[in-house]
């Protein structure tokens, strides 16, 4: 019998906002321990929580992003449990009525890993249904040292979001894609930076097996707080193994709630059902329900981003781009702005495009620190290649000096005297000057070894400085040889 | 004589007129205090100094100016303890001023002390406190009522001038009518609960407890207002509450509600009230038998809703980051358990594992979420009788203050001392309690004026038309008194 995975994701990602979910502390990664709290977020006899707008424009604007529909009321409620990193021993968060309900994502093969990207399941062009979309506040850190423990709660109150899917995706491939479009997108609304590092995007996923064909659900198990992309695919690859030995060789799963231990590639038990939480959670008495109709859902629409699998589709149509290239421009929002802005001064723009990509993304890369290059320049530049003005080469070199001194390209083509030499002419002077100086390369050609025209062609480069049309040159020389 | 039985309106004149300075009525307040509270015990904690070198630096010019204020031990005040009469919060101190000090302070009113009161406000009798009981000042051997009885008997007793109380069920009406002084529960909303540490936090609201219904409505409109740091506060500046004092009542339908009057009442407390209804006929109101159907719910929607939230509420109270920490645990869930234990006191236990229970899974809708269907249905017996009256009146308490240790063996009993002020709370109406009358005995007894939501211009009004027209504000407790 074959198996196959059912998994749901329960994504949490740490909004992007000045100040946290319920008071006016700073909402920042790596200060000093405690230095961002107060009496709200120390949860102090008689401090009381004010919700932070824009924590909720950014989950209406996600909401909104990924199809979801927004409610018109919603609300906040405890969800009580106890834990030294949570200062009130109870945590708000949305209950039975979150801000948003349902959508979904599409999966690009892109998306995928790289390994995965030709296998039948990227490119079958899923769509993962979201079951809703909620807001609550994050609890502090806790630090365990050697005989005791320490909690920081600058984290404690700061706003997270949590985007729950329904149990669409069968193989960790597509829980990889899944996370990595996710996060494009929160990207593209400015929701959120998405760093992993800083613990920006936390993964809790369930999993059960079935046998192919069968349509019940096994039993579940939940591994919870994956921190990166990448873990999250070993934990499943590791998990769905497990599971469908255990099932396949006569035993049962029991339904638990695990931890990765990434170092060691394995899971580790938490707790059994029998252990689980009652969390009895009921509306939080300090907050009104949140209207969303009017203002709030008016700013999230008017913060609605050109969305990542759209911008792709533009790309391709307005500048004939490859696939591949428009996902590379439209991973990178700030990149894709200026090559669309270079590509309004150019009749080129798919060389622009590779000029855009490879050159220019390349010397970024070499020197972080340069001076940004007007897009013009960069649309120009596009030009002088394109039209036979300067070879790559030319080009490159250029454009290193672009980078530094930002001037226009055909001005530092003509100080640096790199102009492309095309007229015929001249050109054939030069290479009949090769022909009689190599006798020997010429020799060669004529007994058939077609590579000796290379030498010619090192030739006449030297000798004009690599300012020769190479193209033409070529041209020049096969015509001159075959000469009887 | 001393400044110490002044009321606000009062002290105000002289303190302009400059016939006593701010420092000299902390003083005299502080020499009432030193001899009469060992018996009374109305104060948790007094800073003598500090409320002397405010009173030095007063500007008689504010609201406020000069006037000493007592403030219930569960609101805080930026370095002052904060104990809720609870041991759990010993060696706490507040880093923070809740927003009624804030505009206590912008006021100018200097802070006295804290009163005692049951701990985290659960209680009608004070005698549920950390630190020992407070004692009712007309009967020693009587209970101040309660939650806010420290307040309530520091007013009475005149130690205080005025103090602030908090009303969850009628923690701060149920006092004030025990001892005989006036206190105030306003709308649900009126009052910033920014600093208020949180009991019910869809029931309590801060309110003030003084001698007369003018210093009432003067301590309201400086606590009153909206608050950007309570979402539930209303959006709207607080209006002049003193505005109708005066204005006369005739005219006036005044509600009373017939299901208050069935059993279990006091015959003195019943009779006063009868006393008291015919004399409001006497100033020109009309008196109008109305109903309000769910009364006899009230106790019980309360004690789940109430619960519910309280226990959610007191679940802060670890010891991981501020109060006292039981000693010598090894680990967390010891830490949690014997601090709690060793915290907490009966009848606090009591209300958390109720409320814990009513919202555990499989009792949630059973508990929580038909007390609050009933709530609703309590709100709109309120809304409906409004349509035929502007205020209704009942007796405040069934009773007077009862004996010290009569009721603490038999919650039920005690419960039952709030029957008449809960479904206020439950509904976020405002009302009043003023003294109507005294038992034979000298027990002083308290008529309830209820309004509408934000109609506290009415039941200052009314409570106001009364308290001039009679002389039971003007009695003092004869203790001490000289």
């Amino acid at each position: 019998m074959t198996y196959e995975a059912v998994i749901g994701l329960e994504v949490h990602v740490q909004l992007k906002t000045e100040t946290k979910l319920f008071c006016g502390c700073r909402n920042e990664f790596g200060a000093e321990p405690n230095s961002h709290v107060c009496p709200v977020c120390l949860g102090l006899p008689g401090a009381l929580p004010v919700p932070n707008e824009e924590a909720v424009i950014k989950t209406i604007l996600t909401g909104l992003m990924m199809g979801s529909s927004i409610r018109a009321r919603a609300k906040f409620d405890r969800k009580n449990y106890f834990y030294p990193d949570m200062p009130k021993n109870y945590q708000i968060s949305q209950y039975d009525q979150p801000l948003c309900l349902e959508g979904g994502v599409n999966l690009p093969v892109l998306a995928f890993p790289k390994d995965a990207q030709k296998e039948e399941q990227a490119l079958a062009g899923k769509r993962v249904r979201l079951v809703r979309i909620h807001l609550e506040e994050d609890v502090g850190k806790s630090f365990h040292l050697e005989n005791c423990s320490g909690i920081d709660f600058n984290r404690a109150g700061t706003p997270l979001m949590e985007i729950v899917t329904e149990a669409d995706l069968t193989t960790p491939e597509e829980a990889f894609a899944l996370l990595t479009t996710i996060r494009e997108i929160l990207r593209y609304g400015k929701v959120s930076d998405v760093d992993m590092e800083k613990g920006q995007l936390r993964c809790d996923v369930n999993i059960s097996v079935r046998p192919v064909g069968t349509e019940a659900f096994g039993t579940k198990r939940e591994i919870k707080n994956l921190n990166s992309i990448s873990a999250v695919r070993r934990a499943l690859k590791h998990e769905i193994q497990t599971q469908i030995h255990l099932v396949s060789s006569g035993g049962t799963v029991v339904q638990q709630t695990l931890r990765w231990d990434d170092a060691r590639g394995e899971t580790i038990p938490m707790r059994t059902k029998e252990q689980a939480h009652d969390y009895r959670y009921f509306p939080d008495p300090d907050l009104l329900p949140i209207r969303t109709e009017g203002r709030l859902r008016t700013e999230a629409e008017r913060r609605m981003p050109e969305l990542p699998e759209t911008k792709k589709g533009r790309l391709c149509q307005t500048y004939g781009l490859s696939e591949y290239q428009a996902s590379v421009l439209a991973s990178d929002p700030p990149l894709a702005e200026y090559f669309e802005e270079a590509a309004r001064s150019t009749r080129h723009p798919l060389p622009l495009a590779n000029l855009v990509l490879n050159d220019y993304l390349a010397l970024r890369q070499e020197d972080p620190g340069q001076v940004p290059v007007p897009a013009e320049y960069l649309g120009e530049l596009a030009d002088l290649q394109s039209e036979g003005t300067l070879n790559s080469r030319q080009t490159r070199e250029v454009l290193a000096i672009l980078i530094q001194t930002p001037r226009p390209p055909k001005e530092i083509a003509k100080e640096r005297g790199l102009t492309q030499i095309s007229d015929s002419q001249v050109l054939e002077a030069f290479c009949r000057e090769a022909i009689s100086a190599n006798p020997k390369s010429v020799a060669d050609f004529k007994g058939g070894k077609s590579a000796a025209i290379n030498a010619l062609k090192g030739f006449v480069m030297k000798k004009t400085r690599g300012q020769a049309n190479p193209q033409r040159i070529h041209e020049l020389l096969e015509s001159l040889l075959r000469e009887p | 004589m001393s400044f110490a039985f002044s009321t606000i309106q009062e002290l105000r004149k002289q303190l302009l007129a400059k016939e006593v300075h701010p420092k000299e009525l902390v003083e005299s307040l502080l020499d009432r205090i030193s001899s009469v509270d060992s018996r009374i015990k109305a104060y948790n904690y007094l800073h003598p100094e500090r409320a002397l070198e405010a009173a030095e630096k007063a500007d008689v010019s504010l609201p406020l100016g000069g006037v000493p204020i007592a403030v219930k031990d569960l609101i805080s005040v930026r370095g002052e303890p904060c104990t809720c009469s609870s041991r759990l919060l010993e060696g706490y101190i507040a880093p923070y001023d809740a927003t009624v000090i804030e505009r206590l302070r912008g006021a100018g009113a200097i802070l006295l002390g804290r009163t005692n009161m049951d701990e985290f406000a659960m209680g009608s009798s004070t005698e549920n406190s950390a630190w020992g009981v407070t004692r009712n000042p007309w009967d020693l051997s009587r209970v101040p009522g309660g939650s806010s009885g420290g307040s309530a008997a520091a007013v009475a007793a005149h130690e205080a001038i005025a103090a602030l109380g908090s009303d969850t069920g009628g923690s701060i009406r149920q006092p004030a009518a025990f001892c005989g002084c006036v206190g105030l529960k306003p709308t649900y909303g009126r009052v910033s609960r920014y600093g208020l540490t949180a009991f019910a936090s869809s029931l309590d609201q801060i309110g003030p407890l003084t001698k007369t219904v003018a210093d009432a409505a003067l301590l309201l409109e400086i606590i009153a207002g909206e608050d950007s740091r309570d979402n539930t506060c209303e959006p709207e500046p607080a209006p002049s509450f003193s505005a109708k004092l005066g204005e006369e009542i005739r005219g006036m339908t005044l509600g009373v509600p017939k299901e208050y009057f069935v059993s279990g009442i006091d015959p003195e407390v019943e009779a006063a009230m009868q006393k008291a209804i015919a004399h409001l006929e006497g100033l020109g109101a009309t008196l109008r038998e109305i109903s309000l159907p769910h009364t006899s719910y009230s106790i019980a929607t309360y004690y789940l809703v109430a619960t519910a939230e309280a226990s959610a509420n007191l679940a802060r109270f670890d010891g991981m980051r501020y109060g006292r920490r039981a000693p010598g645990c090894d680990d967390l869930l010891e830490t949690y358990g014997r601090t709690r234990d060793e915290g907490f006191g009966r009848e606090v236990k009591r209300r958390i594992l109720l409320g814990t229970y009513s919202l555990s899974s499989g009792y949630y809708d059973a508990y929580y979420l038909r007390a609050q269907k009933v709530r609703m249905r309590i709100r709109e017996d309120f809304l409906t009788a409004f349509r035929d009256c502007q205020a209704i009146v009942t007796p405040t308490s069934p009773m007077p203050a009862f004996r010290l240790g009569e009721r603490t063996e038999d919650p039920l009993q005690m419960y039952l001392a709030d029957i008449f002020t809960i479904a206020v709370n439950l509904a976020g109406l405002c009302a009043i309690s003023v003294p109507c009358g005294f038992t034979q005995s000298g027990l002083p007894i308290g008529l309830q004026i209820i309004g509408p939501m934000w109609k506290e211009e009415t039941v200052l009004q009314v409570g106001y038309a009364y308290e001039q027209s009679t002389n039971w504000h003007t009695r003092r407790p004869s203790l001490g008194q000289g």
